[in-house]
């Protein structure tokens, strides 16, 4: 079911984040806090001269959407360029607001789509965008990012 | 067995009737706002739609209809808080403001560089900031009392914090994220000693006990309209004439002064002082039949009913594994905060809000509470007199539901 927020691959990257770690070697990192809940994570990436992603990690602790967020982020960024990864924020902040569609249109969203039916939960998009614009503060060199 | 008719008190709340996510509305959030009896619409309804004026102006039918209205709803609200006078009521816009009125008005004019201000470790945010930002203006220093592991403040260390150097001392009766009932009498008889004022936010306390201002003998009490069943938008201050007196306006406008010159204003007399502007007439209105409403229950029937909930609520939620209740306070209202062990408050809210329930989940403005117990937010279960065992075993099954979800 599109709708439904709590999708068994959510409910599993909740329980077994993928990358959940600090990075040692890391070219960016920053910190995200989102007061009204208590979510709080950190960033860790590691860009290579290429300007490509090579690890993207993180720490911190959160609900079971923003967690989720988080380890799914790290696995769809690995191996992408920085252009890569800001068109997929791009698409991954769309698709939260339900400005995406994407049965009807076209993305690299991939696995992310599970999100899709977030937008029906307005005060839980923030839990799942803290990750990403934690990464893209770290990516652009702001050290704290906070959503309220 | 209550012999308590909650059913017959049901009926009175129209919201009750509605349905969530296709489920009847399970309404545990009172603590955030409570619902409105129809009496309290209808009292509403009735000034917009016969009889609309502005009040203290005009010689016009309506508008001295509705000054009558407005200040026989004074009457009600000296007479549900036992105040001595009536022009000891200022009406605000609510319990926030009301607490900024008194850290503004009476702080900037009675406290100096080097005075103590006492609060305590469960003050909502509303009881923290107004005092903080009064420390940055006149130099002042704010104390904490400490509060210990269920959830209690520690008398003797409020004894200790106490000092010649005290000069304003600002308690929360009934806090909003633990249930703890603050022994709030003896508390302003040892502040009194000192030479300090009280101020009490009774936000929570409205319904969970009878007020007597008098016997209390706080130097100001402060209250929400739509947390004791009224409308959002109007709140109460109460303070000791003899302070309201000394108090320099709050702000200014009109209704708040006696004659406007450019080279001098003189200032209306109580409670016009600190009411400046058009004041939220419909909300006041409604608020008085909401305290008329109340005053047709028994305080000792919800008391007793609301305690039932309590011990009920408790003992269910604890039966369920990986519960831990937070705030285990001997003297509670009827609010239980909790926590599931693996899963996030948040979660935990939108989950049984599926199933109709709503709770609050968060820090409940109480953001040192919550670093107090380590915890980022709770689950928080308030209970009006209105609920029911029925709800809190929805309560029940929603949680374990969404144990059922996490474990999949």
């Amino acid at each position: 079911m599109r709708d439904e927020l709590y999708q068994q691959t959510i409910l599993e990257h909740n329980r077994s984040p993928r990358n959940f770690k600090k990075l040692e070697g890391a070219t960016h990192a920053a910190e995200g806090y989102n007061p009204l809940c208590g979510d709080h994570l950190w960033i860790y990436i590691k860009v290579n001269p290429q300007n490509m992603i090579e690890e993207v990690s993180f720490e911190g602790s959160g609900c079971a959407i923003s967690k989720a967020s988080a380890s799914m982020m790290t696995t769809a960024l690995k191996d992408k360029t920085i252009e890569e990864t800001n068109l997929l924020f791009d698409e991954f902040h769309k698709l939260v607001i339900g400005q995406l569609k994407p049965d009807q249109q076209s993305n690299h969203l991939g696995k992310l789509t599970v999100f899709s039916g977030i937008w029906q939960y307005p005060s839980r998009v923030k839990c799942a965008v803290l990750p990403w614009h934690t990464m893209h503060g770290a990516l652009e060199k702001v050290k704290t990012i906070s959503t309220e | 067995m209550s012999a308590f008719d909650v059913h017959r008190y049901r009926v009175d709340f129209p919201n009750l009737n509605i349905s969530v996510h296709g489920k009847p509305l399970v309404y545990l959030d009172n603590a955030a706002t409570t619902l409105k009896p129809r009496c309290v619409i209808d009292a509403i309804n009735a000034y917009y739609v016969t009889g609309v004026a502005n009040v203290h102006r005009g010689v016009h039918y309506l508008s001295e209809q509705a000054t009558a209205a407005f200040e026989y709803s004074r009457q009600v609200v000296r007479q549900f808080l036992h105040a001595r006078r009536v022009q000891e009521i200022i009406f605000t816009k609510g319990c926030t403001e009301s607490l900024n009125l008194v850290a503004q008005a009476y702080g900037r004019q009675f406290l100096k560089s080097g005075d103590e201000i006492i609060i305590s470790h469960m003050e909502h945010h509303s009881n923290i900031v107004p005092w903080q930002m009064l420390c940055q203006q006149v130099g002042c220093v704010l104390k904490v009392i400490p509060i210990n592991d269920q959830g209690e403040i520690i008398i003797e260390e409020y004894l200790k914090l106490l000092s010649d150097k005290t000069k304003l001392v600002s308690l929360v009766w009934v806090s909003n994220s633990l249930g703890t009932v603050n022994p709030v009498k003896t508390m302003v008889e040892a502040a009194h000693k000192k030479g300090a004022v009280v101020v009490i936010d009774a936000a929570q306390a409205v319904t969970h006990t009878p007020i007597n201002v008098q016997d209390l003998d706080c130097d100001f009490l402060v209250f929400s309209g739509h947390k004791i069943f009224g409308p959002t938008g109007v709140g109460v201050l109460y303070g000791k004439e003899k302070w309201l007196e000394a108090m320099p306006p709050y702000q200014g406008g009109g209704d708040m002064i006696k004659t406007v010159t450019f080279a001098q204003t003189t200032y209306n007399t109580l409670p016009y002082k600190f009411e400046a502007g058009t004041p939220p007439i419909a909300e006041v209105i409604g608020l008085r039949s909401a305290l008329e409403y109340l005053q047709t229950i028994s305080w000792e029937g919800m008391r007793q009913h609301k305690q039932e909930l309590l011990n009920y609520g408790t003992k269910i939620l604890l039966s369920i594994d990986g519960v831990r209740i937070i705030g285990t306070a001997k003297d509670k209202t009827s609010i239980v905060s909790f926590v599931v062990e693996g899963i996030h408050p948040h979660d935990l809210g939108t989950l049984v809000d599926r199933e109709g329930v709503a709770v609050r989940t968060g820090h409940h403005c109480t953001q040192p509470v919550m670093q107090r117990f380590g915890v980022p937010a709770t689950a928080r279960v308030s209970l009006a007199f209105y609920n029911t065992k029925e709800e809190i075993n929805i309560l029940s099954q929603a949680v374990k539901k969404t144990q059922v979800v996490f474990q999949r």
